[in-house]
């Protein structure tokens, strides 16, 4: 066992209350707070060796040779690896398509390909070693955009694709491509009075979690290898770890350690294969841990897009139809690219009603940085340009923009593009109507009485305007995700719960192997158990694959999914304990056979309020023990001609109203507050709620005036890879975050809960955008909204 | 690699002169990203963080003595007074914890176009106090930065010191980044006001190779407030004046397209920080004319 | 080479030092002491706070040759530098009951119950200014060190003091509030 940072487990809890529904803190705070959790990075084993990757230089080239001889040689050097060393038959691996090798072999596809991997005693060594291999590559021509992606001639980015997508798709550098058609556009536009047209596109966009990529893999002594992992699905990561390594599943044991941070770069695999070659090859455990160079390369990024918009309304403001296209471009390896395009296509359109639609959307295959999952997954992009195109809408019938959107909103029973009836409350108007009702900030917060205030105006500390220049802005979006994986997915997780007496208390052990990445899972784990089981105590045991797969910590899926199985697993216990109290006590009060029984503050109590027993009591000696699978409802396919079916199990709805005050001279943003109003269902714990709506939403105020990775489109590489050049937010470019949380069941729901993860990444960029451009009279159709856009100095 | 640790000014001039190479490290703001993502290894370090002297300053007469490695947290807390411009630019660096550690003498050393303390020194006028060996010299700043990231500093040479011109008036600085805190210049611009010899001096950083002075900027500005009496007579600078030295201060930029900028929006904003900081500068400079004319 | 300085006022010495290691990296790998985070390695996030000597300094950007003989606090220390600053301040030597509390605390010490906290480490819990805490230890000695500095920050203050710390979890806001809460309670005396 690692002698440092194993994970532990964590018992939270002592008294009955905790429940959902109430803010209890997380189970894992202390630990955070002292800095004793123990991340993927902090991993330390006696003996270890320090992993390094050598990465392509160029972004698509031909492999000519590799010479390893002059690392091997390096003292302090225990292995080095290339494509030839792999030991299984099995080379490649990826989401849904296996189109990723371990190692580059005979070419690469993109900057920052992992061509070798080094094992070393000291991480500067294994630097150095890396440094020495010697990899001559002979150039090929790069695929950077749709024009040289599809042009008769183009290189493929793939040759001979055999994959599921390559019947339907109609080049073979676009990885998938769905349409989605109903009603009669043609016949739509001839009742429109009004019609606008947009191109949009927005910038790739990273994920920029702050722990980067890392873990340990240790050798075993049954020629297996346990890893310790910072990711978002430990048993799609051992799908596709297990089968290159040559080993049976069971052969790969895999701990979660702590995670800092993910937000969909941490679903696909990074360095978790390499660190087991490495360990399996030394006989060593080998810890690997990205710097933040290695990072910008070493995860999918958001898709960068170029969206192509029609709306029509009649003069009174009715949309008549969209029609939309939408290019993503996923890069060199496919990753989760088709189940952006599902998204992007379906949820095209926005929370509004629109009966006649024709959209196309496609992810392309190129040599660009190889994009995927992030928060918000496709919706993203689509609500940044049909909100943008909603504001030409209004502007065009001179109307105010938050009254067209209402006047267009969705509602429970609307259907989707799709043909889907949206069959949970979904109240657009109104949290339009709650957002906008909010108090505006107050003007010109800068001044005081020494002057003005250079931290509350653009530019910040820069010292740039005292005020000069500065134009006050306000923009509205709202936007629709849905949660959940989609498309005839079978979306299920697993939990164990086990119920006995410790200590003389009662307490439930939860296990599942659900990915904490800090969006508050063990904290609403540990509340389930308390409201099912009526226990103070509740311990949440390390996720790892000794349990049934948790799915994936994303699409604002775990709370309804895993949360889900846990309070499927609870009731199950609860049933059990209930039955050998009948057997056990039945005898002595009738109300055990004909009460509505329940557990609360470890007592088994009647509804009326009678306590029968004490848990401790009816528990004795014997733990009881569940573990089940759940799964939500079933999706359905889009077909693929014409994009209907019912493909989603929920949406979550959020608005934002943002406030900007631009330096119209010097093009610089300071956004004010942005405002959020969202339907969360049912909030389990109201401040990781409130948490999550800040962060996503602050995440989407990046892309919309700072983030993007800029991508040479000469020779496709990647020109900013590191926090000096790739900006987020910090928290003086960060306003007042007011939210206002609505809670609207869905009956479909475990306790009528929404996933609420990502709906506010989606509506924040497009009301920021909307602000500066209300600020100053330009269209803007570009994200990141550069100090160039603004001042005509592109 | 080899750490030295010199225990004093003297040690770390012996240190220098016998390992020419060996590259000094003070704030470690620079040299340690360098090391950390393997784009240096030098062969020598020398820590000069033993060197107490080189965190001290001495406020003379006519100028500050600012050790190389006073970090700039203490130059805008103590120092606003006698470096205003300086005090300013110190507060656009990077972030506190940066603020805590680096100095200008780093800033000086990596020659870096987009030092953050660069447009602040030429625009109030200073000299380079380098060591060697061989002896002491005095580098005017105008004729320290020698080309991108280069400076005239022979291999041999320490900065010990910057001396820098007292204020003997108002002084602004202003730095365009596209985040609201810790960031890199896309440019800058310092300018100072010089009563005393009824002159102006500027800075601009990050918009050619080398910092610069905008100097047809600032003789333009030196004869148009000569011949209107504005020196005297404390009259608000024209529009049409302020414009045309926006103008030329833009014209006196040699900028690059680079991922944090492209060089027309750098001419751009050049311009605008000139007129910003003149306006500022001068309003500064006419409330202290009137307040001393009320007096007298 | 070889590095004596003392850590969290307990003197450590790291041994076969590569010269061009990090205060960072000797602290996480050397000394086990992990608290301080890795997430840029080059000044632009804070993760790595630290007090050198009391100056709150980014631990990845100083060579570790650079702390010979020198003093430094990390998150692991937070809560008895707090506790030592606040008997600077006021009578408080440890009395009976609270040396009994003590060994009364911490039957649990895997989940860190019964550790005694700062106020600012408390404040971060109770507001919810956690959620994937790779970001906290550095934003926790900072935000302490500015209010050593400034008891009663206005939100302007305390977004400068903080303007070296990137939170990609949070949007900065739950972070305020724990700085509110921390600066409140330290003026209540609580």
């Amino acid at each position: 066992m690692p002698t440092n940072g194993v994970p532990t487990k964590i018992t939270q809890g002592s008294g009955t209350k905790g429940g959902i529904g109430e803010s209890t803190l997380r189970p894992d705070g202390t630990l955070k707070v002292t800095g004793e959790f123990a991340y993927s990075s902090d991993m330390w084993h006696e003996d270890m060796l320090w992993g390094q990757i050598l990465r392509s230089t160029v972004a698509h080239a031909e492999i000519v040779s590799i010479d390893t001889s002059e690392a091997l040689a390096v003292p302090g050097v225990y292995a080095v690896m290339t494509y030839d060393d792999l030991p299984a038959d099995v080379k490649n691996y990826g989401l849904e398509i296996q189109d990723t090798p371990v190692l580059a072999h005979g070419k690469v596809r993109h900057h920052g390909e992992p061509v070798a991997i080094v094992a070393a005693d000291h991480p500067e060594t294994a630097r150095r070693a890396a440094a020495r291999i010697r990899v001559e590559y002979r150039d090929l021509p790069v695929i950077t955009d749709e024009a040289s992606a599809l042009a008769p001639d183009a290189v493929l980015v793939h040759e001979n694709r055999d994959d599921h997508h390559v019947g339907h798709v109609p080049h073979p550098n676009v990885v998938h491509r769905q349409p989605i058609v109903r009603g009669d556009v043609a016949a739509a536009r001839e009742r429109a009075d009004v019609i606008v047209e947009g191109e949009y596109t927005f910038g790739m966009q990273d994920q920029a979690f702050l722990g980067p990529e890392s873990g340990l893999a240790v050798p075993e002594e049954d020629g297996g290898v346990h890893l310790y992992i910072a990711t978002q699905w430990l048993h799609s990561d051992l799908r596709q770890i297990a089968p290159v390594l040559g080993l049976p599943e069971d052969k790969v044991r895999m701990t979660l350690a702590g995670v800092g941070g993910a937000f969909g770069g941490r679903e696909d695999l990074s360095m978790q294969i390499h660190a087991c070659l490495l360990a399996l090859r030394t006989g060593k455990p080998v810890k690997i841990v990205y710097n933040r160079f290695e990072s910008f390369f070493g995860h999918v990024h958001r898709h960068p897009a170029k969206l192509f918009y029609e709306h029509g309304a009649t003069a009174d403001g009715k949309l008549t139809h969209v029609k939309c296209r939408i290019v993503l471009d996923g890069g060199a390896y496919a990753s989760a690219s088709p189940a952006v395009v599902g998204n992007a296509s379906s949820l095209g359109v926005g929370p509004y009603v629109v009966d006649d639609v024709e959209i196309e959307a496609i992810a392309l295959y190129t040599n660009n940085p190889p994009c995927g999952a992030m928060r918000g997954f496709g919706a993203v992009q689509a609500c940044f340009a049909y909100e943008a195109q909603m504001d030409r809408l209004a502007a065009e019938l001179g109307m105010d923009p938050v009254e067209l959107r209402r006047l267009n909103a969705m509602e429970q029973g609307t259907l989707l593009p799709t043909g889907q009836p949206v069959d949970s409350p979904a109240p657009v108007a109104e949290l339009l109507r709650r957002v906008k009702a909010m108090p505006m900030p107050p003007e010109r917060q800068w001044e005081s009485s020494e002057g003005a205030d250079v931290r509350q105006l653009p530019g910040g500390l820069s010292n740039t305007t005292h005020g000069e220049g500065v134009v006050r802005g306000v923009g509205y979006a709202v936007g629709i995700k849905n949660v959940g994986f989609s498309e005839g997915f079978d979306d299920y997780s697993t939990a164990r719960v086990r119920m006995e007496v410790v200590g003389g208390e009662p307490v439930a052990t939860v296990h599942t192997a659900m990915a904490e990445v800090g969006q508050g899972g063990v904290t609403v784990h540990a509340q389930i158990a308390r409201t099912e089981l009526g226990v103070g105590q509740v311990t949440i045991h390390p996720a790892d694959t000794q349990v049934g797969s948790a799915g994936s910590t994303s699409a604002s899926r775990q709370t309804y999914v895993t949360g889900g199985a846990v309070k499927n697993a609870c009731e199950l216990v609860r049933e059990k304990v209930l039955e050998r109290g009948r057997r056990r006590f039945g005898s002595y009060h009738p109300a055990w056979a004909t009460a509505e029984l329940l557990l609360e503050g470890g007592k088994v109590v009647t509804d009326g309020g009678e306590v029968l027993a004490d848990l401790v009591d009816v528990l004795g000696d014997e733990a009881v023990e569940v573990e089940e699978e759940w799964r939500h409802r079933p999706t359905e396919p889009f077909d693929l001609r014409t994009g209907q079916g019912n493909g989603h199990v929920q949406y979550s709805f959020a608005a934002h109203r943002a406030v900007v005050e631009v330096d119209t001279e010097l093009g610089l943003v300071k956004v004010i507050e942005l405002a959020c109003a969202q339907d969360v269902g049912k909030a389990l714990n109201p401040l990781s709620v409130i948490g999550q709506i800040q962060g996503g939403t602050t995440q989407g105020l990046g892309v919309a005036v700072m983030e993007e990775i800029v991508v040479d489109p000469k020779t496709a590489k990647v020109r900013n890879p590191s926090f000096t050049d790739y900006l987020i937010p910090t928290i003086l470019d960060t306003p007042t975050i007011p939210v206002d949380v609505l809670e609207l069941a869905d009956d479909h729901a475990p306790y009528g809960l929404r996933g609420i993860g990502e709906a506010p990444t989606l509506s924040s960029t497009p009301a920021v955008l909307a602000a500066i451009r209300n600020a100053t009279g330009l269209p803007l159709t570009k994200t990141p909204v550069r100090p160039e856009h603004l001042t005509g100095t592109m | 690699m080899d750490f030295l640790r010199p225990a004093s000014w003297e040690e770390a001039l012996a240190a220098k002169a016998e390992h020419p190479a060996a590259v000094p490290i003070a704030g470690g703001t620079d040299v340690m990203v360098e090391i950390n993502f393997d784009h240096r290894r030098p062969e020598y370090l020398m820590d000069l963080n033993r060197i107490g002297d080189l965190e001290e300053w001495e406020v003379g007469e006519e100028s500050v003595r600012l050790g190389a490695s006073v970090p700039y947290s203490k130059i805008m807390e103590h120092l606003r007074a006698e470096l205003p411009g300086l005090a300013l630019a110190s507060h656009t660096v990077a972030s506190p914890q940066i603020r805590n550690r680096g100095g200008v003498g780093g800033n000086l050393g990596t020659a870096s176009p987009a030092g953050d303390a660069h447009p602040a020194l030429l625009a109030a006028g200073a000299e380079v106090e380098a060591e060697s060996v061989r002896g002491t010299r005095r580098i005017p700043i105008d004729a320290f930065y020698t080309g991108v990231k280069r400076n005239a500093l022979a291999p041999d040479e320490l900065i010990r010191a910057v001396h820098i011109k007292k204020a003997d008036g108002p002084q602004q600085y202003s730095k365009v980044g596209t985040r609201n805190a810790m960031v890199i210049a896309v440019c800058a611009f310092g300018l100072a006001l010089h009563p005393e010899t009824r002159t102006v001096r500027t800075g601009i950083g990050s918009a050619a190779p080398t910092p610069i002075r905008a100097q047809a900027a600032e003789e333009f500005l030196n004869a148009a407030l000569e011949e209107g009496g504005f020196w005297d007579n404390g009259k608000i600078v024209t529009p049409s004046v302020a414009k045309q030295f926006a103008d030329l201060c833009a014209a006196a930029c040699n900028p690059i397209d680079d991922v944090r900028g492209t060089a027309s929006y750098r001419r751009h904003a050049v311009g605008v920080m000139a007129r910003r900081t003149l306006t500022w500068t001068w309003e500064s400079y006419r409330g202290a004319h009137r307040t001393t004319e009320g007096a007298a | 080479m070889r590095i004596d300085f003392t850590v969290n006022g307990r003197p450590q010495e790291a041994d076969d030092v590569w010269e061009g290691e990090s205060l960072l990296y000797v602290l996480r790998e050397r000394l086990g002491l992990p608290g301080s985070k890795n997430a840029c390695e080059q000044g632009e996030c804070g993760s790595c706070t630290v007090r050198l000597d009391g100056v709150p300094v980014c631990s990845c950007l100083v060579a570790a040759g650079q702390v010979q003989g020198r003093e430094v606090v990390t998150v692991e220390g937070l809560a008895d530098f707090a506790r030592e600053r606040a008997c600077g301040t006021g009578a408080c030597g440890t009395s009976l009951d609270e040396a009994k509390g003590w060994q009364a605390q911490g039957t649990d010490s895997q989940t860190g119950e019964g550790t005694e906290l700062s106020p600012i480490q408390q404040a971060f819990i109770d507001a919810g200014a956690v959620q994937c805490g790779f970001c906290t230890p550095g934003l926790l000695v900072a935000a302490d060190e500015m209010l050593e500095r400034n008891p009663n920050p206005s939100d302007a203050d305390i977004r400068e003091a903080l303007s070296g710390n990137l939170c990609r979890c949070t949007g900065y806001e739950k972070i305020m509030d724990a700085v509110r809460l921390a600066a409140a309670r330290q003026s209540e005396g609580v």
